[in-house]
């Protein structure tokens, strides 16, 4: 491990002044922390945020959930408000890591590391998710942008994520026999008027799947999924599944979280 | 005393070991410690050029740098394989130089090639990668098929072949062939494994320049022999200036048998700077460095006439060694093989033939089974395939072909003295409710799962030994093995056991044995093991021998405990020796009430003396001192045995096998305890299921590991197993006086073939090991199709 220095923030705005194109904000860790022990990442400062509490907490306001950046998986997978609400949302955060990671890792890390097999990246495309930055309000949609990848500036920290309420939704996922992180996941939530389909997992970045949402939004049922065309171009394939085989556990895992709406 | 031998005693060292109380050689700090990191390979196959340690001297906290020039200047040797093996031609086997740190080549990613040392861990890492090597990268040789053909790795090794090896009659078995009615054929990859034990390995040496002695600490399953090859090969140190510490070892399943390069390099170095030099493997180094287990081609045949009787076998086998031939590397893939081949079954003619072959690949060695696993699993799916192609049951082409008179005189080498394989598939059909498979078959079937069954029935060769025996077959050492059994003057003991617990639970076990023996408490009773300072020379554990040469030897070696209390006794109770009878823990005086504990007898044994109230003349002739040692050497291997059948439902959507139903009838002979055995059994189990479903060690094209870490390596998990329905035979093993037979390794051995076969059956088709899902569900596309094309 390399040395860096360290800094806890006692509020946003110096989480954001400290931050540097050689820095890395901390708040679970369970990415951070392994990358720079395996000597993967490197940097020069590392910014504690865990201690800003106004990045913590779970609010319910009619239509959205909102989570602070920093709430950790255990936390939303215990909310009396998120079961409630979206109880799919807390059944995903239930079902992310082991509950070392649930205690300590956070919604927040999940969506800016935007890992490819990553739970929470799905919920936020199924659910209209509004992002929540120290500057700005990004959709869900404009923020994964590919591989590790989002809209987030240099120093723009997430502050929060709202959810929006769909009238029935559910996770369903495939996880990886080793690693049991997502090899597809597929969320799929009824909003009024609309459908979503997001899918991690497949491809390099999460993505709504149009033809399925399209397919549903006119029959909201799992034999309207067999007909649409799933097509392996662009999916990811490695040692534990092909392209093909994750074109099929899409469909397969769709059918299932329809079926469980 | 009720007798201990076959009661469910809790372990003794779980609360230290669940408790965060073993102390491992990571745990161990000398004053003065120093920290090493090695320089490894990047490259599966590359000449070294030149080696650069100029920079790297100069960073913060390093002590020293030490390459393979270093080891050349020294005069260390090399490390060795164990078990020389001739070829069919009469030819010696072929074997690379392999020292402990490289000197011209490397030769699989993770060889060693330097050692920094510095004051601290990240100091050590940090000036390691400022250690320049200049690399010619030459074309690296990965699949054990095709080896033979790829270029050729070493100079002096032509077709990359270290033997060609037979064992049995080429000419009878083609006659047995000629007879058949049906000849049923198989190809079949025996995947590698990557033991991963829970903890890594680890070595830390420290020097006495006063005394000029080393005292390694290591995970080791068998310091005894850590300290022989250290001494006699690698030239360190003599044996009587190399203490070899194996404390607390947190799992082996073989890949800590032997030394390897890093305990040999730690020792050395410590020496060479006067400092104590620790190692701890990280896990990556661990996948890429720990030898491998399995790796085998095969393809097999079997002749059988049309009412399923078995005329004769043939296995013709390519073994990939790795990179070196290891300690047991050869050894594993012929003697622990080849005998095996013909399984539980009455075989008129058969042979093996075994090709082993270098590529640049970590080295194969012995894990979890060695070889049984390997021949078991060959002979039992061709044997399910032969019941597919003859129409008959699986159960009933097995029954047919088992012997029913023991001792069995086996094909190819053994002579198994005892075993009862009908009484054991009976048992095992009954506890799985084998008649009510269709029943549950239907019940998967009404909700669009696919259910299949699978047997297995096995018989393995452990406790290995006789030395004489495995000497002339190439052994470079013996396999007794050897016990002290020492009453401290207060009247507890302390046994000495050569043998090495690393999750065995000798603690537990070897204790109930001596309790019984001796009449004294369990808990008045310490095992010791682990240190060459402390108890005689001895084996380790490996291979399923602790109990029955190991036990066997503290049996031995506390009838002469008996025997000199009963000399003693009887002077100390003014009779004759021959009517001294003793039990449970004391000596009597025949038909009268005058008698001595063995505690007295231990504490007069060392006060031989009057001394006011203590009247304890010895006799004459013998010493004072109450200590015997054994030395035990087996007629036998001993031979356990079972039938296990397994359940699996597929969901042909996903290709996703759970395992429905495990059940498994083992005969170990006499059951010392039951819990630890059912340990060992699920612990098997967890190994043998991992190889069928889920592990696979995965090298690509140009020799790098893709599965180096538990993100690519599938290690099963708890929930991917079912409860585990045990049962048991027993038939006791007339080697040894306890009537035990091994039982650590019968899991790892029944699984893989009964998993497999229950998967093949359930979806009709041949797969390879490991059945994943994405395997299982391309199979069950193929079939849809065909089914589809052909309606």
């Amino acid at each position: 491990m390399k040395t860096f220095n360290y800094h806890s923030a006692k509020d946003v705005k110096e989480a954001s002044k400290l931050a540097s194109s050689n820095s890395a904000f901390l708040a679970g860790g369970m990415t951070t922390i392994p990358s720079i022990k395996l000597g993967l990442a490197t940097y020069k400062d590392i910014i504690n945020i865990k201690n800003i509490k106004s990045l913590s907490g779970i609010k319910v306001s009619g239509k959205t959930i909102k989570i602070g950046a920093t709430t950790k998986h255990v936390e939303v997978a215990n909310s009396k408000d998120v079961k409630k609400a979206i109880p799919s949302l807390a059944a995903l955060a239930e079902g992310i890591g082991d509950p070392q990671v649930r205690n300590r890792g956070t919604i927040g890390g999940s969506i800016a590391n935007n890992d490819p097999s990553a739970d929470y990246p799905s919920a936020c495309i199924a659910l209209n998710a509004v992002i929540h930055t120290n500057n700005r309000k990004i959709e869900a949609e404009k923020f994964f942008k590919g591989m590790f990848e989002t809209a987030l500036k240099n120093g723009e920290i997430i502050e929060a994520i709202e959810f929006s309420i769909p009238e029935k939704s559910n996770y369903q996922k495939y996880p990886n026999p080793a690693s049991r992180y997502a090899v597809v996941g597929v969320y799929v939530a009824k909003h009024k008027g609309e459908v979503n389909v997001a899918v991690t997992g497949a491809k390099p970045c999460v993505y709504n799947d149009k033809d399925l949402a399209k397919a549903l939004s006119n029959n909201f049922s799992s034999s309207a999924i067999e007909s649409v065309k799933i097509s392996s171009s662009g999916m990811n394939s490695d040692i534990h599944a092909s392209a093909e085989y994750r074109a099929n556990m899409v469909r397969v895992f769709a059918k299932k979280a329809v079926e469980a709406c | 005393m009720a007798s201990l031998v076959g009661s469910r005693v809790e372990r003794k060292e779980d609360k230290k070991l669940l408790t965060g109380r073993g102390r491992y050689t990571a745990d161990v700090n000398f004053v003065h410690q120093t920290f090493a990191y090695f320089v490894r390979s990047p490259h599966a196959r590359a000449q070294i050029k030149k080696i650069d340690t100029s920079k790297a001297l100069k960073s913060p906290g390093v002590i020293s740098i030490l390459t393979g020039a270093d080891i050349v200047n020294d005069k260390i040797g090399g490390l060795i394989a164990g078990w020389r093996i001739k070829s069919e031609d009469g030819s010696d086997m072929k074997v690379p130089p392999h020292p402990p740190l490289a000197s011209d080549t490397v030769n699989y990613v993770g060889d060693h090639v330097a050692v920094v040392i510095a004051e601290t861990l990240d100091e050590a890492r940090n000036a390691a990668e400022l250690v320049k090597v200049d690399y010619k990268i030459l074309k690296a040789v990965v699949s054990t098929k095709d080896a033979m053909s790829s270029d050729q790795i070493y100079k002096d090794i032509p077709k990359n072949m270290c033997f060609d090896w037979l064992l049995g009659d080429r000419a009878k078995v083609q006659e047995a062939f000629d007879k058949a009615d049906k000849i049923i054929k198989i190809d079949l990859v025996n995947n590698r494994l990557i033991p991963n034990a829970m903890e890594p390995r680890a070595a830390n040496a420290d020097y006495n320049p006063s005394t000029e002695e080393i005292t390694l600490y290591t995970t080791s399953q068998n310091p005894h022999l850590a300290r022989i090859i250290i001494s006699a090969f690698n030239g360190v140190a003599p044996e009587n200036k190399l203490r070899v510490i194996a404390p607390d070892v947190g799992g082996g399943f073989g890949s800590k048998i032997y030394p390897y390069a890093e305990e040999v390099v730690c020792s050395w170095a410590a020496k060479k700077i006067e400092r104590p030099v620790k190692w701890v493997a990280d896990r990556t180094e661990s996948f890429l460095s720990d030898c491998h287990g399995r790796d085998h081609v095969t393809h097999a045949e079997l002749a059988v006439k049309n009412d399923g009787t078995f005329l004769g076998f043939k296995n013709e086998t390519i073994a990939n060694l790795g990179a070196y031939a290891s300690v047991f590397g050869t050894v594993t893939p012929t003697y622990l093989f080849g005998p095996c081949a013909t399984g539980v079954y009455k075989m008129p003619a058969a042979y093996s033939n075994v090709k082993a072959v270098y590529t640049n690949t970590a080295p194969v060695d012995a894990y979890r089974g060695a070889g049984r696993p390997e021949a078991t699993y060959t002979i039992e799916t061709l044997v399910e395939k032969a019941a597919r192609e003859l129409g008959m049951d699986p159960a009933e082409i097995r029954m047919k072909n088992f012997p029913t008179q023991f001792p069995f005189q086996q094909t190819l080498v053994h002579s198994v003295d005892s075993g009862d394989y009908v009484g054991g598939l009976n048992k095992a059909m009954e506890v799985a409710d084998y008649k009510g498979f269709e029943k549950r078959k239907r019940e998967s079937a009404s909700k669009g799962k696919l259910r299949g069954i699978g047997l297995c029935s096995y018989f393995e060769a452990c406790g290995i030994a006789p030395s004489p025996v495995v000497m002339m077959l190439g052994c470079g050492i013996g396999l007794w093995e050897s016990a002290e059994v020492r009453f401290n003057p207060t009247g507890n003991v302390t046994v000495f056991t050569g043998s090495h617990s690393h999750g065995q639970g000798h603690d537990t076990t070897f204790a109930q044995i001596a309790a019984d023996q001796l009449g004294v408490p369990l808990e008045n009773i310490e095992i010791a093991h682990g240190d060459t300072d402390k108890g005689p020379f001895g084996y380790g554990t490996y291979g399923s021998r602790s109990l029955t040469v190991g036990g066997t030897a503290i049996v031995k070696a506390c009838d002469k405990i008996i025997a000199k209390g009963k000399r003693v006794a009887a002077k100390m109770l003014e009779a004759s020796v021959d009517d001294i009878e003793f039990s449970n823990g004391e000596f009597v005086v025949a038909k009268s009430n005058k008698k001595k504990t063995i505690g007295e007898v231990a504490f007069a044994c060392y006060l031989p003396g009057t001394y006011g109230e203590v009247k304890s003349p010895l006799p004459e002739g013998d010493e004072p001192g109450l200590k015997e040692t054994s030395f035990f050497d087996p007629v036998n291997f001993s031979f356990p045995a079972g039938s296990h059948i397994c359940e699996v439902e597929v969901d042909p959507d996903t290709g996703e096998t759970k395992l429905a139903k495990y059940t498994a009838v083992d005969d170990f002979g006499t059951i010392i305890n039951p819990l630890v055995v059912e340990g060992q059994v699920h612990g098997g189990l967890a190994q043998g299921i991992g190889q069928a479903l889920y592990e696979n060690c995965h090298y690509d094209e140009s020799g790098q590991l893709v599965t180096a870490s538990y993100m690519d390596y599938t290690m099963p998990r708890a929930d991917n197993f079912p409860e585990f329905n045990l049962g048991f035979t027993c038939t006791p093993a007339t080697s040894n006086p306890l009537g035990t037979k091994g039982c650590g390794e019968a899991g790892a051995i029944a699984a893989p073939p009964a998993v497999m076969n229950a998967v093949m059956n359930a979806i009709g088709t041949e797969i390879s090991m490991p059945a994943t899902a994405e395997k299982v569900w391309k199979a069950c596309n193929k079939n849809k199709k065909s089914n589809s094309e052909a309606a």
